[in-house]
């Protein structure tokens, strides 16, 4: 076989783990971190976790139901390749609109 | 070799080659798309930030159980095509075929919910670029948000998901494309990195999702 085939058990597990962070990121979005915590801004918290919860499921499905954990290293290349761009994207975006406050 | 050499292309050197080839193209072409979405998710970010409450305020006239559902639906249909690509490495064309239709009817399942929440809007008034039906509570309006700050996320929100259902639309044709050629027996085996690779893009447009439904259903609920 030229392609590696991943076993049903391996992507039940992953499903399952979808599923486990799908109902953690709805019941956290319900937290207030503003009010059970005492500093100002402790609502980014919600955004924070949302995100991490977001980058954990994409990562399980490029990993597993993509099957990049068992391509080659020039699929791994590719497909950080396009999360490096994406960074470069937001941050210089970003780094303008956020930093123009400081000349006013 | 009889097998081999009918899935074999004559410019490659063997089935490995053929298959690392079609992999890493398909993967060039999502990491256009990651770019072409992640533009939209910069400008969500920039605005965002700019005028915080009202997103969170268009954010809260999303239909939450909708999206939920939707999510689940998505997720679902990610598992269902992973294991059509299983089958189709297996050679169980009858397996294989009927993961790839299971595939579709969730998609169609996502657009139909998805088809709902704009009718809601729609008779609501609000649509891409509308401003016209936005009241803002005045609390809100004391804060300093304005009809247009809303109707700004209402507008990020029609233009992703709307390419995000026009993502699935094509997908759905391509895994229909593949469920009549499956049936048959075809793209089985050696042969199934067309179920593959098109799996990779169904793959590609839950990832997006799963970045839609927190950032535009799940904020501002606290």
């Amino acid at each position: 076989m030229s392609a590696h085939v991943v076993p049903i058990r391996v992507y039940m597990r992953v499903f399952a783990a979808l599923m486990v962070l799908f109902v953690l990121t709805v019941a956290i979005a319900f937290v207030d971190f503003q009010h059970l915590l005492p500093f100002t801004g402790a609502a980014i918290i919600n955004d924070i976790v949302a995100l991490l919860i977001a980058f954990s499921k994409a990562a399980l499905v490029i990993l597993f139901f993509m099957h990049v954990r068992y391509s080659s290293r020039l699929t791994w290349l590719f497909a950080i390749a396009g999360a490096v761009w994406l960074a470069i994207l937001l941050a210089l975006t970003l780094s303008d609109y956020f930093t123009r406050h400081w000349l006013t | 070799m009889s097998s081999e050499s009918s899935v074999l292309a004559h410019h490659f050197d063997d089935l490995e080659q053929q298959h690392e080839a079609a992999t890493l193209g398909m993967w060039a072409f999502l990491v256009t798309e990651l770019l072409f979405f992640g533009g939209l998710f910069t400008g969500y970010t920039v605005y965002r930030w700019r005028t915080p409450l009202a997103f969170e305020e268009a954010s809260r006239h999303l239909d939450l159980w909708l999206g939920t559902i939707n999510t689940g639906v998505l997720l679902v249909s990610s598992l269902t095509m992973a294991l059509a690509v299983h089958a189709a490495q297996l050679s169980r064309h009858r397996a294989a075929t009927m993961y790839l239709l299971l595939t579709v009817l969730l998609g169609a399942g996502f657009l139909i919910i998805k088809m709902v929440e704009y009718g809601h809007k729609f008779t609501q008034g609000i649509y891409p670029g509308s401003i016209e039906n936005i009241h803002v509570p005045p609390e809100l309006a004391a804060q300093g948000v304005q009809p247009n700050n809303v109707a700004l996320f209402y507008s990020f929100y029609f233009t992703t998901t709307g390419l995000h259902a026009l993502h699935m639309l094509i997908g759905m044709g391509l895994l229909l494309s593949l469920a009549v050629r499956t049936a048959r027996g075809r793209l089985m085996g050696e042969a199934a990195t067309r179920v593959e690779i098109t799996g990779l893009y169904w793959h590609f447009v839950d990832i997006v999702w799963i970045f839609v439904f927190p950032l535009y259903y799940l904020i501002g609920l606290t």
